[in-house]
Formats: structure tokens, C-alpha cells, sequence
């Protein structure tokens, strides 16, 4: 078979040879401008940062109920490989954690150790109700249940479903990344009006 | 389980050993053989069930509260014990008010009753006389009442669907 050089090659061989030149600091004058305008990309400081976070989402390892063992297979399992879209690393310390995944009931006893530790992790932070007990406590209509978890934490996205099967907690966790995308005032207490909340010691 | 006669004799030993008071009825439904005692000689009924002569009762499989909500007195407690000997059931229990519903701990006769005496004063408020460490084990420890009451109201939220609000409105109420 015959190879045939084409132009692309040779404009890469140019490219290539002017980038040496340029990091050797060999080009001056229109060369130089030239060649900074072709190969800078322009961007909102905001949007590269929250281009960073969004494919850096670090979720809390941390399970309530049934819906966990869910949580698990796509969060931690190379069958789903949530690494695909950047949020696939589990922190066990709420320190390190910005997502809060809520994957099961929420029992009354359990809330102020949930408030707590959403409390301990450094925003900018998320939360995923999953599944339909955080969301709205599901089929528990009852004494012992919290009914939706948004009754004492700010939930960004509701996954349903009892449990929500890998691909609608996945679609979750990408309608999360648009979210982040999409808002630049990331301070969740701004965005949910909850000044005036934090835990006082 | 022990069958009718049987049950009437262990009646009858209870009430020759621990004293006549201490039975107040026995029951034998459905190959279930159910012994009433008085809630003041819970404890000896349970310690002569287990260390009489003839009595093989030596292991206390569980303990359960009930709330029997039109009849008085209204809580009672069921004791479920297992012979591993005879590989045979009986059942003890006995009825409390919800004035002062006190029964005598048996933690020390079975240590398994302990946990659950507890859940059992949680979710019926049943006081157990005795008991080492009488405290909430399943709702917060500041929780107000006892759940599985049958007058403690059911809690959530009530559920509106489309096709129940428009035919029965505030149906919850």
C-alpha cells in the first residue's frame, strides 16, 4: 500500500517546530503574538473551576439502608465505572468528601449524625437523595422514618426508584455535574437562603 | 408444646410451689400452650419454671410487649420459653395497666431478656423492675412516648394521590 504524505502532516511538523521555538523563546514580534493567540484557549476562571469540580466529585463512603448496597455497585464497581465521568473516588473522612450520596432510609435517631457530618465536609459540597426513602421516606409513613431528607439538609438532585437502578443513579450524578456547571454560586447556605443555620457547639 | 393436660399440670406445680395467686388462667389454642401469670410473680414463676424439679424450661427464646388497646388492663408482656430437652415451647404472659405498668426483670434468671426488655420499655414503656440498665434502645433517647402503643398516633405525613383527594377530601384528617 502506498502512504501518501499529506498537508496535515506537514502543518504538524511546522506546529510542532514552533512550539519548540516558542518554549525556547526563539520567536519575537508578530510571530510570537501570532502563535500565543492560536494556541491559548480563553475561559471564565469560574468555568475551569467548576469544570475541576465537577470531574472531581469525591463521594462521602457512607450507606443507610438498602439502597446502598446500589450505591456501591455504581459507585465502586468496574462494571458501572462511574471513573468514567469523575466521581468515582470514595473518602471515608467527611473532610475530604463533596458529595454526600443519602442511599436508603433516614431514621430520626440517624438525622443529627447525618446533619453532622454534611456539616463536617468543606464546601463546596452536594447531596443525592437516593432512592425513594430519602426522598420522600418511601413507604415508610411512619413514626420512625424522617419523611424526605430535605426536611433538615439541602438535597441538589432526587434519584427515584426503590432502588434506583446504576443508570438512573448515574443520570443523577451527570444532572448533578450540569448543575455544577451551570451555577457558579456554589455556596450552598447562598443558594438555599440557610444563613443563620450552622452548628453551634 | 405441652398439650391441654400437660398445661393444666404445670398450672397446677406453679401454683403448688410459687403460691395460688401467681396463676391467673391457662390457654391452650392451637397446639399453643399459654400460661397467665400474676405480673408481681413474674420472676418466680419464670425462676421456678427453670430451676424446678420437673420443669425443663431453661431457655427464654424472647420477649414481646402488646398492646391489647379496648381491654384492661391494656399492655401485656409474653415470655416464649424453650425446652431443649423435650425440644418444647411454652408461653408465659401477663397483663399490666398503662397506669403503672410495672413487671419484674428477669435479666438475671436469662441474661438474653436484657436487650430486650428494653425494646420492650421503648416501644410500650413497660418498666422492668431490676433491670440494670433500664434506657431507650431503638428511638433517640429523648424521644417522647412509646411507638407501638396503639393510641400513639401512626407519625409521617399523610399521602394526597390524585384520585383520593377530589372523592375524599382531607381524608387524613
Amino acid at each position: 500500500m502506498e502512504v501518501t504524505r499529506t498537508k496535515v502532516d506537514g502543518d504538524l511538523r511546522v506546529r510542532q517546530m514552533k512550539a519548540q521555538q516558542l518554549l525556547r523563546g526563539e520567536l519575537e514580534g508578530e510571530d510570537l503574538e501570532r502563535e500565543v493567540e492560536q494556541r491559548l484557549l480563553f475561559t471564565k476562571f469560574e468555568e475551569a473551576q467548576n469544570w475541576a469540580r465537577k470531574n472531581a466529585l469525591f463521594p462521602l463512603g457512607f450507606g443507610l439502608a438498602c439502597c446502598a448496597i446500589e450505591m456501591i455497585t455504581v459507585v465502586g464497581s468496574p462494571r458501572n465505572d462511574l471513573s468514567r465521568f469523575g466521581a468515582e473516588v470514595i473518602r471515608f473522612s467527611p473532610r475530604q468528601a463533596d458529595l454526600l450520596i443519602l442511599s436508603g432510609r433516614v431514621s430520626i435517631k440517624m438525622a443529627p449524625i447525618i446533619r453532622r457530618l454534611y456539616e463536617q465536609m468543606l464546601e463546596p459540597k452536594w447531596v443525592i437523595a437516593m432512592g425513594a426513602c430519602s426522598s420522600s421516606a418511601g413507604m415508610f409513613n411512619n413514626y420512625a422514618v424522617v419523611q424526605g431528607a430535605d426536611k433538615f439538609l439541602p438535597v441538589d438532585v432526587y434519584v427515584p426508584g426503590c432502588p434506583p437502578r446504576p443508570e438512573a443513579l448515574i443520570y443523577g450524578i451527570m444532572k448533578l455535574q450540569d448543575q455544577i456547571m451551570g451555577d457558579p454560586a456554589m455556596g450552598w447556605r447562598e443558594r438555599y437562603r440557610a444563613e443563620g443555620t450552622e452548628e453551634v457547639a | 408444646m405441652p398439650d391441654a393436660t400437660g398445661l393444666e399440670l404445670i398450672a397446677q406445680r406453679v401454683r403448688e410451689k410459687v403460691g395460688d395467686e401467681a396463676v391467673t388462667g391457662t390457654l391452650y389454642y392451637r397446639r399453643h400452650a399459654t400460661l397467665d401469670v400474676a405480673p408481681s410473680s413474674v420472676r418466680d414463676v419464670i425462676a421456678y419454671l427453670r430451676d424446678g424439679e420437673d420443669e425443663p424450661w431453661e431457655r427464654l427464646m424472647s420477649v414481646h410487649g402488646v398492646d391489647y388497646l379496648p381491654e384492661e388492663p391494656r399492655l401485656g408482656v409474653h415470655y416464649e420459653l424453650l425446652s431443649m430437652e423435650r425440644a418444647d415451647r411454652l408461653n408465659v404472659r401477663t397483663r399490666v395497666g398503662t397506669d403503672e405498668p410495672r413487671v419484674p426483670s428477669v435479666v438475671d434468671l436469662h441474661p438474653t431478656a436484657d436487650f430486650q426488655e428494653r425494646e420492650v420499655f421503648d416501644m410500650f414503656g413497660v418498666v422492668f423492675d431490676g433491670h440494670p440498665d433500664m434506657r431507650r434502645i431503638l428511638m433517640p433517647e429523648d424521644y417522647e412516648g412509646y411507638p407501638q402503643r396503639r393510641d400513639f398516633p401512626m407519625g409521617g405525613e399523610p399521602v394526597i394521590y390524585t384520585f383520593n383527594e377530589p372523592k375524599l377530601p382531607r381524608w387524613y384528617d
